[in-house]
């Protein structure tokens, strides 16, 4: 390591000072893949300015092929830079040795791991290689820091395990301890989440999250679930691909500005989705087979709305035409009442209700697009 | 934004990662495993000597073993020639079994963990390949002058002088690997190009037999060369196999921090540090000098490299190379002892190929471990 990283480094446990330099950055920074044959490398960022902000969870969010999983590889020195400088505590990271850089910048890969007979604590242990002499021999101190790694990530039962025996969420769990045990400030992780169940998978953020907070590191994980982004992070990186192929943009901000400017509905939206900025969420833009009335209130009704939703159908505004009108009751317990004209039926279920609506469909007026069309045609037409 | 996450958090400077130890974790140092690899280690030590006593005292003659520890204590026998024969016969082919099987074992366990393939073995590489061609190049083309029987065949360009050009073959075709392997960044491909060297190389070795078919005595002499043998290693030639096995295994041993580092794969052993493309330069070339030592002085000996490996990971039931590397250094001088025992067949003049009996003892006893484990998915995997 050059001796004005080490300073820095020093500085940094006392002086505020560093704490303006960030701990991973990059300046102009162009990322893609050199071509051999073709005349044009791949660009998929072009000169962009990074900072990585110190002790808080970043994700960087993109759709599919966007590139995420390319410019972590760059930010980490896995893959060269097709242009621009990536800095490490403010230090170019070519200067680190391999070893001084996997001491700072630990990662959790995609890459599948096929461990053998290696225990899980065994497994964490590889990561103090940066850190050990020679031969590899674990002092008290690595056996330390594994079983803290193992506790952060809430796996020290799982220690003796063999590796071949975990969950999918487990493994996830101990590829992170193993990145812990690195002891490193800044923390990568591609696709942490791609194989984790929705609970966990915000368990697992706001664990990465709560270590990033309680020991200053700088944590970066890519995704594709926005939900998930804009739930559980203290910053977004929104990867917007080009509509033309050329190389994506990236905008930084907290998730709530990123949403209200609507950048996350650009980066995602498809030409039948569209992000609902009211609902936090994705949903089809084909237009309504019909209006909907739907009376009724709490958990009943917000699922109803979206067993309708699901079934292509809109809710009808306020006294706004509607083809059918759908009850929630409550009491005695919760059933659905559905009039249309000529028709009525009684539900107790969401399936049941939607089995008839789907048959009703055809003869509820499409027109509702078209409020007046709808106020005359509301019946079914037989 | 750095700025901003100083101001606004309360401590000044970064909480050291993992806390400070408050008591020595020797629990978790201690493995369950631990007390399983203390006694394996013993158990094939313990092995290893009564295979040197018995590779000492049985063959076409048995010495009783109070005459074998005279000699070795420098005394003489009761008959003379019982001196010679241990000290000038025996004790090099028991020297020469140990050694060959552990040095090996330990190529294959190398390559294995390398290739992540657990069919990997120091001959896939095409090294035997190449020591197989050296050899026929200078049996059957070069020819040795005025010569016609077996014996005289190989004595006169000197076994030495087959050892070299077994030696010269195997270099020659390592290079040309490693040439190639810096160019390839997959290990799965490079196998395969190694497996290609290995099929054209032998495929010379074919012509020049087709070429040699006319004087049968030197193509017996290759055949005898292809069975495979421990004995007729004399003092000099230890001097050069010795020092090249030490050197091989105690390079192995340096290795094994970097070994466990590629059990995670090429990608998360370059992230903790690891110069992953000088690493594996460093691995083939000490699989090369082994295996292509052994090579020129034993022939080729399959299954000891590919076998001993599982045997050792079977026993240990651990991927972990710092108990692997030295179990399978001593499993492999078990297997070689024990092979070079039953080949001799003890109380006979008649010997069996070294070859033959490798893999027909060898591989029924390989499958029943890789059986008798629970997850012999995960065993194989290297």
């Amino acid at each position: 390591m050059s001796p004005t990283a080490d300073a820095h480094r020093d500085r940094g446990t006392l002086a505020p000072a560093t704490w303006t330099v960030p701990p991973l950055a990059a300046t102009a920074l162009s990322v893609g893949y050199r071509r051999r044959r073709r005349r044009r490398d791949t660009v998929v960022l072009a000169e962009q300015d990074l900072a990585l902000p110190r002790g808080a969870l970043t994700v960087l969010l993109g759709p599919n092929g966007s590139g995420k999983t390319t410019l972590l590889r760059t930010l980490v020195g896995m893959q060269p830079a097709l242009a621009g400088t990536v800095a490490l505590e403010g230090e170019p990271l070519e200067r680190f040795s391999a070893r001084e850089r996997a001491r700072r910048i630990a990662v959790v890969l995609t890459d599948p791991v096929d461990a053998g007979l290696l225990r899980v604590v065994d497994l964490v242990a590889l990561g103090r290689h940066p850190r050990t002499r020679w031969d590899g021999r674990l002092t008290a101190q690595d056996h330390h820091v594994v079983a803290w790694a193992l506790d952060a990530v809430g796996v020290g039962h799982l220690a003796h395990r063999p590796v071949p025996e975990l969950s999918d969420g487990e493994r996830q769990r101990v590829l992170i301890a193993r990145a812990l045990a690195q002891e490193p400030t800044v923390l990568l992780l591609d696709e942490p989440v791609a194989y984790v169940d929705v609970a966990r998978r915000v368990d697992l953020l706001g664990l990465l999250r709560d270590l990033a907070h309680e020991c200053g590191l700088s944590v970066l994980v890519t995704t594709h679930d926005v939900d998930l982004a804009l739930r559980a992070t203290d910053h977004v990186w929104l990867l917007m691909p080009d509509d033309e192929d050329g190389p994506a943009r990236l905008r930084a901000g907290a998730p709530e500005d990123l949403a209200l400017e609507g950048a996350v509905g650009a980066a995602f939206g498809t030409q039948t989705t569209t992000f609902d900025l009211t609902a936090g969420g994705f949903r089809t833009t084909s237009p309504p087979l019909a209006r909907v009335r739907l009376h009724g209130t709490g958990a009943g009704a917000a699922w109803t709305e979206r067993a309708l939703r699901r079934e292509g159908l809109d809710l009808a505004d306020p006294g706004a035409p509607a083809a059918a009108t759908v009850t929630v009751s409550e009491q005695p317990r919760r059933h659905w009442r559905l009039d249309a004209v000529e028709w009525s039926s009684d539900h107790d279920s969401l399936a049941s209700l939607t089995a008839t609506l789907r048959r009703l469909v055809p003869h509820l007026l499409t027109g509702a697009a078209s409020p007046e069309d709808a106020q005359h045609h509301g019946l079914p037409q037989r | 934004m750095t700025l901003a996450d100083a101001g606004l958090r309360p401590r000044g400077a970064r909480r050291s990662l993992p806390p400070p130890a408050s008591e020595p974790p020797a629990e978790r140092a201690r493995a369950p495993g631990h007390a399983r690899v203390v006694v394996a280690l013993i158990g094939l030590g313990a092995l290893i000597a009564v295979g040197a006593l018995a590779s000492l005292a049985l063959g076409s003659v048995r010495i009783p073993l109070a005459e074998v520890a005279a000699v070795l204590t420098g005394g003489e026998a009761s008959r003379e020639a019982w001196s010679t024969i241990v000290m000038d016969v025996r004790l090099p082919r028991t020297i020469t079994a140990a050694l060959a099987g552990a040095g090996l074992g330990v190529a294959g366990l190398g390559l294995q963990t390398l290739f992540r393939n657990p069919l990997a073995e120091p001959f896939v590489l095409g090294i035997s390949a190449g020591a197989s061609l050296g050899v026929a190049v200078v049996v059957l083309a070069v020819g040795t002058v005025g010569s016609t029987t077996l014996v005289a065949g190989l004595s006169a360009l000197g076994s030495m002088g087959v050892a070299s050009a077994a030696a010269l073959g195997a270099g020659l075709v390592t290079a040309l690997v490693l040439a190639v392997s810096r160019r390839v960044s997959s290990p799965a491909t490079l196998l395969i190009i190694g497996l290609m060297v290995g099929y054209a190389v032998n495929a010379l070795v074919t012509l020049l037999l087709q070429a040699g078919l006319g004087e049968l005595s030197r193509v017996r002499a290759y055949i005898q060369w292809g069975f495979g043998s421990f004995d007729g290693t004399t003092w000099s030639q230890l001097q050069v196999l010795v020092p090249l096995v030490l050197v091989g295994l105690a390079v192995t041993w340096a290795l094994t921090k970097a070994l466990n580092a590629l059990l995670l794969g090429d990608r998360y052993a370059a992230s903790m540090g690891l110069a992953v493309r000088r690493t594996r330069t460093a691995i083939i070339g000490t699989s090369a000098v082994l295996a292509g030592a052994i090579t020129a002085f034993c022939g080729p000996i399959a299954f000891i490299g590919i076998a001993t490996p599982h045997l050792a990971r079977g026993l240990l039931r651990t991927s972990d190379h710092r108990v692997l590397v030295p179990a399978t250094a001593l499993g492999g001088a078990v297997v070689g002892l024990g092979a070079g025992l039953v080949a001799g067949l003890p109380g006979s003049e008649q010997t069996l190929p070294l070859n033959a009996v490798t893999s027909l003892l060898g591989a029924p006893i390989v499958i029943m471990v890789l059986l008798r484990l629970r997850r012999s998915g995960q065993a194989v995997a290297a």
